[in-house]
């Protein structure tokens, strides 16, 4: 135990913010599609985009702030296509969102492939490094955690109160999450609900593609074609954690980012001797229980799923 | 502006079942087509080669129906659970629970020889159907969503079957984290004549057998009605629940099977990249079927098409093998779009007047129809 206590330093709770921010970012991403009333499982594909993308305009204009815009437009683009897909034509959000996230990965890894061929060694770029924040980053504990990181996680922890008053303090937000409960009565309102699905599938999709583009170019230093590997789906997860609140879903990310942390300190100091997948596994395990334990109170936005036909009834 | 509106269908057209799938494969190829040129192939030529590289030989026949077999049985799982509104995602680990049960009854010494193969057959199915039940349990019994926990699932068999593998379960011989292989009595007898392993003609039967049961048993007419209204199949006395559990664990014996083949027809030991995403293609070919179970045949077959060819077609032009991965994925996405046609008919709408040049054939808005339908802007 108290070997333990000597793995929770100060480097491993800067390590958990560090490794939060692609969870963070996709699932508010997520949060804003599924406030809407849909449900975008094409979130694993865009993440893997996003990566791709990122990656490769970085790696070619030498500008990593270059390749996080095209990231975004990326997966602004994917987030367009699967409100074409299930806004528009209004099918099945299901087996449309399977679809997009098998297009965008064989896509991504048809690209890479394309652009780079098969060298011997992967091709990287110089990532990201921590900017530390003036005066800040010097405070004892708090400043190496909170304010010693990369730009893109103070990006994402900085999403989180963003997207939480936007849904909750703007007309933006009181529009949309009407749009996710009852979009008959919005419509009635004069909300446009198409137009609001398709911008929170925007929004949503270019979060999702800057979450995949922070592993490419500052988490790690290149694109691998398992670099997202599930993290897409445990952010839809973590949406239904997090009961479709910003707040709780980052606790919720903060919570699955700490227990890869600690997997990765326990696997490099050999400890416990617990596989190292079963801590992989558990954020998958603790989803479900919470899930069933929840299940009764859950609320998902009463639309979600139901795509809107205006002359329909 | 010229509108379309889209009138819903009272039936859909048989010929519309068989167009819309051949429809969405070709526009599948012909926007796919864009890529082949950005890699500096010819098309014709990539294609002819994706296409038919399976012809070229019996042993290139045998290859592609060893990989349509597991693409069948994901097939028939994705369909079943589907038709049942089971949104099962979680082929791929209902895949692996079959594929160790598998394993495990096949590296068995006390077993009598013959006893190998049915003993993996029946294993392999009742753990994959296992692995599903746990996920409709939670829907039927909690209302948990079936969606999230079925791919979630995926990732916990992932993940406990690599910590047996690096772990218990290793070969020691072996370099690799992989299971020690099975008895040479457990792998799985070729067809006679055909030269595939058995798990093909299973794959092949089952399709049969799903067919049978969905369109000419009781248990079909009770999935088929609680996947169309679960309300209705309630007050008409069906138990809702207990046909979602039983569809659930039909689709995870199906896919359980798939993992049976794999491991007494291919590889013969249980490796953590045994499926390559056998699961997530199950739900294409069950789409491009229309969750008919005769139609998921030819489904299979033409991605394990693709998938023979990918290889040979990479080689010859250049054009990069995760070709067939976009295919699978734009197919998919044709398709759901495509079965719009399937319940709603198009028709091109005039607005109301005032029309600012109103030609000899303008018409007046036609009227909705019964129910109305809906309107999408006109390209």
């Amino acid at each position: 135990m108290e070997t333990l206590v000597t793995l929770l330093d100060v480097g491993f709770f800067a390590a958990l913010v560090r490794i939060s921010t692609p969870l963070l970012l996709a699932s508010l991403g997520e949060l804003l599609s599924e406030r809407s009333g849909v449900l975008n499982l094409g979130i694993e594909g865009i993440m893997l985009f996003g990566a791709m993308t990122g990656f490769t305009v970085a790696y070619f204009s030498g500008s990593l702030w270059l390749g996080v815009l095209a990231a975004l437009l990326a997966g602004a683009l994917a987030g367009l296509l699967m409100a074409f897909l299930a806004v528009v034509l209004g099918v099945s959000q299901h087996v449309s969102g399977i679809g997009l996230t098998l297009l965008a990965t064989g896509l991504s890894f048809y690209v890479y492939r394309l652009v780079f061929g098969q060298p011997a060694s992967p091709p990287n770029v110089v990532p990201f490094r921590p900017w530390p924040v003036p005066v800040l980053s010097d405070l004892p504990v708090v400043g190496p955690i909170l304010f010693n990181q990369m730009p893109l996680t103070y990006l994402a922890l900085l999403a989180v109160p963003a997207v939480a008053f936007l849904l909750y303090r703007t007309p933006w937000g009181l529009d949309l999450r009407t749009v996710g409960e009852n979009p008959r009565a919005a419509d009635a309102a004069g909300v446009n609900v198409w137009r609001m699905r398709t911008q929170a599938l925007v929004i949503g999709g270019a979060m999702m593609a800057l979450g995949g583009a922070y592993l490419s170019i500052s988490q790690f230093n290149a694109f691998t074609f398992g670099v997202v590997s599930g993290r897409g789906w445990v952010a839809v997860a973590l949406v239904v954690f997090g009961l479709w609140s910003p707040w709780r879903c980052a606790a919720g990310a903060l919570l699955f980012a700490a227990l890869e942390a600690l997997q990765l300190r326990l696997q490099a100091n050999n400890v416990l001797h617990v596989p190292y997948q079963v801590l992989l596994m558990l954020p998958f395990v603790m989803t479900i229980v919470a899930m069933a334990i929840v299940s009764r109170n859950a609320r998902a936005p009463a639309a979600l799923l139901v795509p809107y036909r205006k002359e329909e009834r | 502006m010229i509108r379309v509106r889209l009138e819903r269908r009272e039936v859909t057209p048989a010929w519309l079942q068989v167009a819309i799938p051949i429809a969405s494969v070709l526009v599948t190829l012909v926007l796919c087509a864009a890529l082949v040129r950005a890699a500096g192939a010819d098309v014709i030529e990539a294609y002819r080669i994706l296409l038919l590289s399976t012809f070229r030989s019996g042993y290139d026949v045998q290859d592609t129906l060893v990989k349509a077999a597991p693409l069948l049985f994901t097939g028939l799982a994705v369909l079943v659970a589907f038709r049942a509104k089971f949104w099962n995602i979680g082929a791929e680990g209902q895949l692996m629970a079959g594929a160790v049960a598998a394993c495990f009854v096949g590296e068995r010494t006390f077993l009598p020889a013959v006893s190998l193969v049915p003993l993996m057959i029946v294993s392999a199915a009742l753990f994959g159907a296992l692995w599903a039940l746990l996920p409709a349990l939670l829907k039927v019994r909690l209302k948990v969503d079936d969606v999230v926990t079925t791919l979630l699932l995926n990732f916990i068999m992932l993940y406990g079957v690599t910590a047996l593998l690096e772990g218990p379960w290793r070969d020691p011989k072996s370099g690799y984290p992989n299971a020690p292989s099975v008895r040479i009595e457990a792998e799985f007898p070729l067809v006679p004549g055909l030269g595939v392993h058995l798990g093909v003609a299973l794959a092949l039967a089952a399709a049969l057998l799903v067919w049978w049961m969905m369109s000419r048993t009781t248990l079909g007419f009770r999935i088929r009605a609680v996947g169309h209204n679960p309300a209705a199949a309630a007050y008409a006395g069906i138990g809702v629940g207990r046909v979602i559990l039983t569809a659930a664990l039909v689709s995870g014996a199906l896919a359980g099977l798939a993992g049976a083949g794999e491991v007494g027809g291919v590889r013969f030991q249980v490796t953590s990249d045994l499926s390559s995403g056998y699961g997530y293609a199950g739900i294409v070919v069950a789409t491009l079927a229309e969750l008919n179970p005769l139609g998921a045949v030819p489904a299979a077959l033409f991605f394990a098409i693709v998938f023979n060819g990918a290889g040979t077609m990479a080689r010859a032009t250049g054009v990069p093998i995760y070709l067939a991965d976009v295919i699978q994925g734009v197919a998919l996405v044709t398709m759901v779009a495509g079965r719009l046609f399937a319940t709603y008919r198009p028709r091109l709408v005039r607005p109301l007047a005032p029309a600012p040049a109103p030609g000899p054939e303008a018409t007046p808005s036609p009227l909705a129809g019964r129910g109305g339908g809906v309107a999408a802007e006109g390209r």
